[in-house]
């Protein structure tokens, strides 16, 4: 597998404060990443670098063979973005949602009508796709918010502690649709702060504390969830 | 251009459905003139003190209205964190400004089309020159939406938005305000287009001017 995402020396600082300290990291295309780490210690700012959103203050990020910096907007085409929040519009309905983020990737129009319908059935949203998202629930307006981010068929996923505010059952559909959307290989990369739920779903297993990655492992060499945890206490308090 | 059409689209779709920014607005706008009217008393029957006063509450019922719009603009997009699923997608930054720019407007041109017949009525005015007084709002109101779309952007992410929004845009749109009152002044009291060319060309410049400085810095003004 080659490597889709490559980050050689990462830094980013706001003002004086270092958030990321000269990060390397390579994900190959297909695999599934998880990040965890504690608080503030600069897992988003890492996900927003490699989704565009936040330029870094050094080293080089490259997404598919494009630069973040040079080329943002080819990266933005390949990449989705699930996060706690839903980016979702409450006063329009589901498919008017869908169809307005379809309309943002430039989507042909019949293309777009028929990808709509097969994420919403996918989703398990069909029967509400004409209702406002408002009047959703949190967890249904989650299952949206990944139809939305994989409209377009991105070759990346993002997803920035999506388990945010949804309950055990909600969790474990979001987990469903999101593994039921796997057929096309998307690389996944996940910050989490759910260490059972997120070691089940993932390939690679990373810790981000200080602005640094401290833990870089593969999922089958870690053991259970419980032992990874004395690991984690151990890596963050170090 | 045509991502600009969809954003303008969404917008105007979702507001309305709810008229949430549009009915402040013109309840607003309506309110102003309908206190202006009143307070001005026995004013309204001297003709000559109207036409001068009147243009400019007309305006001020604007400003403060487009205010109120502005001011929501992207805070609603900060609802869900819709404004970062805008800036993940592809799509230039300047498409965002202008399908902002082009909802704000229309909103504006409606809260106008609902001002100007009552103001017309509480300040006893036979409107003439429809084309002109039209011709004369519309400048106005672009050149007051372009730059407003920008700075509304601008203070979306600070605490003080509501107070900071007006305090940046009051100053920048006074070259907008002065001739649009100058020239509905002059409509008002019977001018055809002729005589209020020299406003015109100004407001047209002014509004292209300030449309393409905000294309140009608008990716920085919603930078992360």
């Amino acid at each position: 597998m080659d490597d889709i995402i490559s980050i050689k020396g990462l830094a980013k600082a706001f003002g004086s404060h270092r958030v990321l300290k000269n990060i390397d990291l390579t994900i190959k295309r297909g695999e599934f990443v998880t990040i965890f780490g504690p608080n503030g210690a600069g897992k988003t700012t890492l996900l927003k670098i490699m989704s565009t959103l936040v330029a870094p203050s050094g080293g080089s990020v490259m997404v598919d063979g494009f630069d973040v910096t040079k080329k943002p907007v080819e990266i933005r085409s390949l990449i989705g973005v699930i996060s706690h929040e839903t980016y979702l519009y409450s006063d329009l309905t589901a498919e008017e949602n869908l169809r307005f983020f379809g309309q943002m990737y430039g989507m042909d129009k019949e293309k777009l009508a028929a990808r709509i319908d097969e994420l919403l059935q996918e989703v398990g949203l069909e029967y509400r796709s004409n209702d406002r998202v408002g009047t959703f629930s949190r967890g249904m307006k989650q299952r949206l918010s990944i139809a939305r981010a994989v409209i377009h068929e991105p070759s990346i996923l993002f997803l920035d502690e999506p388990y945010t505010g949804l309950d055990q059952h909600a969790a474990s559909t979001f987990e469903k649709v999101l593994q039921g959307l796997d057929a096309k290989n998307t690389t996944k990369v996940m910050i989490s702060h759910n260490i059972e739920r997120s070691l089940k779903m993932c390939d690679r297993v990373l810790i981000l504390a200080g602005g640094s990655i401290v833990f870089d492992e593969l999922r089958h060499d870690i053991g259970s969830a419980e032992d990874f945890k004395e690991r984690y206490e151990f890596f963050v308090h170090e | 251009m045509i991502r600009g059409l969809y954003i303008a689209a969404k917008d105007l779709k979702a507001e309305f459905r709810t008229k949430q920014m549009l009915n402040s607005m013109a309840i607003f706008s309506l309110l102003v003139i309908v206190i202006f009217s009143i307070s001005f008393g026995d004013l309204l029957s001297d003709s000559k003190i109207i036409t001068q006063l009147a243009p400019g509450v007309l305006w001020i019922s604007f400003a403060f209205a487009g205010m109120l719009g502005l001011s929501r603009s992207f805070a609603s997009e900060l609802e869900n964190g819709c404004l970062e699923g805008l800036k993940v997608c592809p799509v230039d930054r300047s498409a965002i400004y202008t399908g902002k720019m082009i909802s704000n407007t229309i909103l504006m041109f409606v809260v106008e089309l609902i001002t100007v017949p009552l103001f017309a009525v509480l300040f006893n005015y036979s409107i003439r020159g429809v084309v002109g007084l039209a011709l004369i709002i519309m400048l106005g109101t672009v050149g007051f939406i372009s730059v407003g779309t920008l700075l509304s952007a601008l203070t979306v992410n600070t605490r003080t938005r509501e107070l900071l929004l007006p305090l940046l845009l009051f100053p920048v749109i006074i070259p907008v305000i002065i001739p649009a009152v100058m020239a509905t002044a002059k409509v008002l009291s019977g001018g055809g287009i002729g005589d209020v060319f020299g406003e015109m060309r100004l407001l047209f410049v002014y509004d292209v001017v300030f449309f393409m400085i905000a294309q140009l810095v608008f990716e920085y003004a919603i930078q992360d």
